[in-house]
C-alpha cells in the first residue's frame, strides 16, 4: 500500500464572522517537497495553515496528516507562527523558547530537563544562534527572533512543517540561513509548507507552489504552476510583468 | 500575637495574588483581574443568601463560579465584535452593580457590610478565628488564603510549563496539543478563588493592587519568568510588613498602607531598575551619544 501523503485537505472552507475566507480548498501535499503558499493580502494563506492545525474552526472539510486526523499526529507536525504573534518582551531567553518545542513530546507532567536542553542547543546551533542561548528574547533583532522560532520548530522533530511568513522583516543573513535550513529539511525527506510574500524568490526557494486567493487557483511543481497566467488569476490583474528574457520581474500594484 | 496574624494574612494575600498576578500582567490581562475582583460581589452575596452564613467555603465557590462567568462573558462579547476594553468594562460594572443592588436589598436581614466587602478590614482578622474540635486553630482568613495559596502552588508545580507556554505563545501551545482553554480558565478560576479568599481581609478593590502592583514591579527587575514570580512574592510580602509598620506609625488603614508601600516600591523599581529603569536607560543613552561624538 502506498504511504499516505503528509497533508491532504478536502473541501476545506473557513469563515471569519460572516465573510468566507477560504472556499472549497482541496489538495494533497506530496512528501519531501518545499511548498510555497503564495497569494495577495487577505487571500487566506495564514488561515489555511491555522485551519489545518485546528487553531481556528472550519466551516466544512477535513484535514488528514499522513492519513490520520491531526489530533493523533501532532508529534509529526512542526509550526512556526508569525513572528509578531507573540510578545517578545516576555521574560525568558532564547534557549527557553527553543525548549518549548519539546513540550508537546513531554506530555502532561514531565518537565524539560537535560535532554531537552541538549536538543535545544543543537537546534540553536543549526540556525547559527548558539551564542545567543542565554540572551533575553527582546534583545534579539527581528531576524534573530525568527531564527529562534525556526530552532523551536526544529526541536519539535517533526516530518511536516508549517511556516507562516518566516521571511518577513529579516536581514539577508537570516534569509540565507532559512533557505539553507529548508533545503536541509528537504534532503531529510521532510515536507515544508511556507507562506511566502516575495514573488521574486518563489522559483528559487520552492519546488512546489500553491497559488491561493480565497480559492485554490493552482497547485503543482513551480515550473508549471508559477506562470504569468496563473499569477494574474490569483492577483486579479494587480500585477505588472516586466520581461527580461527568461527572468521576469514582477511588480504588485495597489494593495490586495 | 495579633500583629503576627495580621502580617501573616497580608503576606499570604500578597503571595497568592503575586503569583497569579504575574500571569495576568504577562498576558496583558491585568484589568481582567480587576474585573473579576469586582464582579465576584454578586457571587458572594448569592452564596451568602443561599447558605445563610459567612461560611468561607460556600462564598468561595459562589464567587469562583461568578468569576469564571465574568471571564466567559468578556470573551464572548469580545468575539462577538465588542472591543476588549469595552467588554471588560461592561461586564464587571454591570455584575458589580447587581451585587450592590443585592446587598442593598438584603442588608437589613444580613450582616454583610458593603464597606467591608470593598475595602476589607485586615485589623479584625485575629479575632475572627475558627475552632477545630474545640481548639482555636487561628484566624479564618489565614486558613482561607492559606488554602488558596496551597492550591495555586500545587497547580503551578504540576503545570508550570503549560502556564508558561500558554502565556507566551497560545497558538503554538494549541498546535502541540496543550488544552489552552482549560489552562486559561484554570488561571481565571485561581484568580477568582484568590480574590474571594482575600476580599475579607484587604477588600475587593485592594486585591487588584496586590494582583497587579507587585508583579508589575517584578517585571521591571528580571528577565526570567521563575524569578519574576519569586520577586513578585517577595515584593508583596515586603509591602505587607512595611505597610503594617507604616499603618501603626500613622494609625491609618492597614490594607491601604500595604498597597501604598507596594506602589512606592514600584516607583523605585521604575526609576532605578538596572535593566528596565528610566534612570539607567537615560544614562546609557547619554553614554552612547558621548561615545559617538568622541569617536
Amino acid at each position: 500500500m502506498k504511504r499516505a501523503n503528509p497533508l491532504s485537505i478536502e473541501d476545506l472552507s473557513v469563515a471569519y464572522q460572516k465573510k468566507p475566507v477560504l472556499r472549497d480548498i482541496t489538495f494533497e501535499a506530496p512528501e519531501g517537497k518545499l511548498i510555497g503558499i503564495v497569494g495577495p493580502n487577505g487571500a487566506g494563506k495564514s488561515t489555511l495553515i491555522k485551519a489545518a492545525l485546528g487553531l481556528i474552526p472550519r466551516l466544512s472539510g477535513s484535514v488528514a496528516i499522513y492519513g490520520k486526523p491531526y489530533s493523533e499526529q501532532r508529534k509529526l507536525v512542526g509550526y512556526v507562527p508569525q513572528r509578531e504573534s507573540v510578545d517578545w518582551d516576555f521574560p525568558t531567553n532564547a534557549l527557553d523558547v527553543v525548549m518549548m518545542g519539546r513540550y508537546g513530546h513531554l506530555g502532561w507532567f514531565r518537565r524539560p530537563g537535560t535532554a531537552e536542553k541538549k536538543r535545544a542547543m543543537e537546534c540553536l546551533e543549526k540556525v547559527g544562534m548558539a551564542d545567543f542561548a542565554g540572551r533575553q528574547i527582546s534583545q534579539l533583532s527581528g531576524g534573530q527572533q525568527q531564527r529562534i522560532f525556526l530552532a523551536r520548530a526544529l526541536a519539535q522533530d517533526a516530518n511536516l512543517y508549517f511556516m507562516d511568513e518566516p521571511f518577513v522583516g529579516v536581514d539577508a543573513a537570516t534569509e540565507k540561513a532559512i533557505v539553507t535550513l529548508l533545503n536541509e529539511l528537504k534532503t531529510q525527506g521532510k515536507t515544508v509548507l511556507v507562506v511566502h510574500h516575495d514573488l521574486a524568490t518563489v522559483k528559487e526557494y520552492f519546488d512546489w507552489v500553491m497559488l491561493l486567493n480565497e480559492r485554490l487557483i493552482s497547485f503543482g511543481p513551480a515550473e508549471t504552476t508559477f506562470t504569468a497566467d496563473n499569477l494574474q488569476r490569483a492577483y486579479g490583474g494587480k500585477l505588472t510583468m516586466l520581461d527580461h528574457g527568461d527572468r521576469s520581474a514582477i511588480l504588485v500594484s495597489g494593495r490586495g | 500575637m495579633s500583629t503576627f496574624w495580621i502580617i501573616l494574612t497580608g503576606a499570604l494575600v500578597a503571595s497568592a495574588c503575586g503569583i497569579v498576578g504575574c500571569f495576568l500582567v504577562l498576558r496583558r490581562m491585568a484589568l481582567v483581574g480587576d474585573a473579576i475582583s469586582h464582579s465576584v460581589l454578586p457571587g458572594i452575596v448569592i452564596a451568602f443568601l443561599i447558605s445563610g452564613s459567612r461560611d468561607s467555603l460556600a462564598m468561595m465557590l459562589g464567587a469562583a463560579a461568578i468569576g469564571l462567568v465574568t471571564v466567559f462573558l468578556i470573551q464572548w462579547f469580545h468575539q462577538s465584535g465588542v472591543q476588549s476594553d469595552a467588554s471588560i468594562g461592561v461586564v464587571f460594572t454591570a455584575l458589580f452593580a447587581v451585587g450592590v443592588v443585592l446587598v442593598s436589598l438584603y442588608t437589613r436581614h444580613i450582616d454583610l457590610d458593603l464597606d467591608c466587602v470593598l475595602y476589607g478590614e485586615i485589623a479584625y482578622v485575629p479575632w475572627n478565628t475558627i475552632e477545630l474540635a474545640g481548639i482555636d486553630i487561628g484566624p479564618k482568613a489565614v486558613w482561607g488564603v492559606g488554602i488558596a495559596l496551597a492550591l495555586i502552588l500545587a497547580l503551578l508545580f504540576l503545570f508550570y510549563k503549560q502556564f508558561k507556554i500558554c502565556s507566551f505563545d497560545p497558538a503554538m501551545a494549541a498546535a502541540v496539543g496543550i488544552p489552552v482553554a482549560l489552562f486559561h480558565y484554570l488561571l481565571m478560576g485561581l484568580v477568582s478563588v484568590t480574590t474571594v479568599a482575600s476580599f475579607e481581609s484587604v477588600g475587593a478593590i485592594l486585591v487588584v493592587g496586590m494582583l497587579v502592583v507587585p508583579p508589575a514591579t517584578a517585571y521591571l527587575l528580571t528577565e526570567k519568568l521563575g524569578r519574576m514570580i519569586a520577586y513578585s512574592v517577595a515584593i508583596g510580602c515586603a509591602s505587607s510588613v512595611l505597610g503594617y509598620g507604616l499603618a501603626s506609625l500613622l494609625d491609618a488603614s492597614i490594607a491601604g498602607c500595604m498597597i501604598a508601600v507596594a506602589g512606592g516600591l514600584f516607583l523605585v523599581a521604575l526609576l532605578f531598575s538596572p535593566s528596565h529603569g528610566v534612570i539607567f536607560r537615560k544614562l546609557r543613552q547619554k553614554r552612547m551619544i558621548r561615545h559617538r561624538t568622541a569617536s
